[in-house]
């Protein structure tokens, strides 16, 4: 097996595993883990977390592939997720996302070939007052406009 | 006015801290419960404030509490339900921004009226700065003795683990909640059992939502009468209504239960934008049916909304204004539904997508007139056909948008039908 935990995310594994009554509880958070740790879930990393939390490596890919935050490829070093939802839609995200898809030069659902931009278009994430909105790795930018776009995108590292 | 509850806390510095939390009064009142109250007179004391599941489906919180068995042996758990995720619905995010010691407070409180000492926030995978948030702030209430073994120096071990979800709206649901948490794929139990007998990990659950939670310091503080009071009948003390879509000012609005949605839409959310008319209102979040401009007089609370054939939900109204395309709308919603269809019962797995698929037809100017029926149809056949509510959360749309606006429906087909030939 070439993945493997560093050891302070095995530390971490160990602590989350802890709270739960039963271990494969610890799924989700186990998941996230590994996302973090390896920018994706592949086959060998749901292995390895089937060996961490004593199940067969089957229970893993069911969820792996159920839910969409477990990435099973690489994306790229910014994740633009522009909500597609009712409220967002009603106020013109459509136009966001043409206007991203030009400017980084991706597809919806792709990564730029320097791997620098994902694109992904997601439903509602629950932040319908500030429609247009999206989700930019871990944050929240809303009231989106063309040019509050281009703000963001030059202010990136 | 009355005064506001959980809202008053949004416009103070820092209200998410233990400081100005205490400052403001805050855990005062989980002192005196463990002090001076039984567990069943929480129960009791929720029971007459007519606290509702403010999730959605309104089931009387206090009523819930009472399901769990008197002679269970095994631990009990309660897990608070913050997987926010209905469209139009943003409350829940606010609250663990900034009540959220309220939160933990009205935790501490359920869990000693239904005897958990561990209770769990299954929180949606994208709220990661509202995780942190709890997680960073839980860690202060442990460090206080507020959370740990005898919380506030008495005899009751009580402590708070957060769960983060992965995307997926499903898991909104109670009993596809729980597999989530038990570290499994999202698809909804049968029921019976109900989670209050055997829920998280065979144990007896209850599973509340972030904000019915959140009213519970309150309630215990002021006695469930007054709360009561507030709201209208059967439907206790305030919410947080989410208003999005084409108004002025888009923005959460903590209100008495039975606030007349006009009042709503033109008094507190600034009316429609850029001068408009109003043409629809979704008044729950996306899975309630659809309301016309001529429905809005309807006071906002569980029973008034069910009277005229809709829900008061989640309390996202998403409002839209007479340019609104209809049919475009309903595309966005069934595709939702679609997406986030579990796949497990065949009616809803296939039947939204079908839904999907005919109106993106429409939209592609090959609708046939024979469409709006089938449409119908297709909710029809959903109803009722499914293991969770989830069905019925798409069907209900698609029968009121294709009922209430037919003109729009039937207009579309046959400007479809004048450009093919």
């Amino acid at each position: 097996m070439s993945v493997a935990f560093s050891k302070r995310a095995l530390q971490k594994c160990e602590q989350i595993i802890e709270q739960y009554p039963q271990k494969q509880a610890a799924m989700l958070p186990v998941l996230h883990l590994a996302e973090k740790e390896f920018g994706h879930i592949s086959l060998e990393v749901e292995q390895y977390v089937a060996g961490l939390l004593e199940v067969p490596p089957v229970k893993v890919h069911e969820v792996v592939t159920f839910y969409t935050l477990f990435p099973r490829e690489r994306r790229g070093k910014y994740h633009f997720q522009v909500c597609r939802g009712l409220s967002c839609d009603l106020l013109g995200c459509n136009n966001i996302m043409r206007h991203l898809k030009k400017k980084l030069r991706v597809k919806v659902g792709g990564t730029s070939k320097n791997r620098r931009y994902t694109l992904s278009e997601v439903e509602c994430l629950g932040a319908c007052e500030t429609s247009p909105m999206m989700q930019l790795n871990d944050d929240y930018y809303g009231k989106l406009t063309t040019s509050a776009v281009d703000k963001i995108v030059k202010g990136l590292k | 006015m009355v005064e506001k509850i959980i809202s008053k806390f949004f416009d103070i510095r820092d209200s998410h801290t233990i400081e100005v939390y205490e400052q403001h009064g805050g855990y005062q009142t989980i002192q005196k419960v463990l002090k001076k109250m039984k567990p069943q007179d929480v129960v009791d004391e929720v029971t007459k404030s007519n606290l509702r599941g403010l999730g959605g489906a309104g089931f009387p919180a206090g009523r819930k509490w009472s399901f769990i068995p008197k002679d269970n042996p095994k631990p009990k758990y309660l897990v608070v339900n913050a997987d926010e995720s209905e469209p139009g619905t943003f409350k829940d995010r606010y609250v663990m921004d900034h009540y959220t010691h309220g939160l933990l407070e009205g935790m501490m409180i359920a869990g000693y009226a239904i005897g958990a000492n561990l209770a769990f926030i299954y929180i949606r995978g994208e709220y990661v700065r509202q995780a942190e948030r709890l997680l960073e702030q839980i860690e202060a209430a442990r460090n206080s003795g507020y959370l740990g073994k005898g919380i506030f120096g008495s005899k009751f071990d009580f402590d708070i683990v957060v769960h983060r979800g992965a995307g997926a709206y499903i898991c909104g649901e109670e009993t596809a909640l729980l597999e989530s948490l038990e570290g499994k794929k999202g698809w909804p139990r049968m029921k019976p059992p109900f989670p209050a007998v055997e829920g998280a990990f065979g144990c007896p659950t209850i599973v509340n939502n972030v904000e019915t939670i959140a009213y519970v310091p309150t309630i215990m503080e002021r006695g469930g009468e007054w709360f009561a009071g507030i709201g209208s009948e059967q439907n206790g003390g305030m919410r947080l209504f989410g208003v999005s879509g084409h108004v002025e000012k888009p923005g959460l609005y903590e209100l008495p239960l039975g606030t007349p949605l006009r009042e709503i839409i033109y008094e507190h959310a600034g009316g429609i934008r850029n001068g408009k008319k109003l043409k629809a209102v979704v008044p729950g979040g996306s899975s309630s049916p659809i309301l016309t401009q001529d429905e809005i007089d309807v006071k906002m609370d569980y029973e008034s909304l069910a009277a005229i054939g809709s829900m008061l939900g989640s309390a996202g109204v998403i409002v839209m204004d007479d340019d609104t395309d209809i049919v475009r709308a309903l595309h966005v919603v069934m595709r939702f539904y679609h997406h986030e269809s579990c796949g497990q019962c065949t009616p809803c797995r296939e039947g939204t997508g079908w839904a999907e698929n005919i109106i993106q037809r429409i939209l592609n100017d090959e609708g046939e007139t024979s469409d709006l029926d089938n449409l119908v149809r297709i909710a029809e056949n959903i109803m009722g056909n499914t293991i969770c509510p989830l069905g019925d959360a798409a069907a209900l749309p698609l029968r009121s948008y294709v009922t209430k606006f037919r003109g729009d429906f039937e207009a579309r087909v046959s400007k479809g039908r004048k450009e093919a030939a």
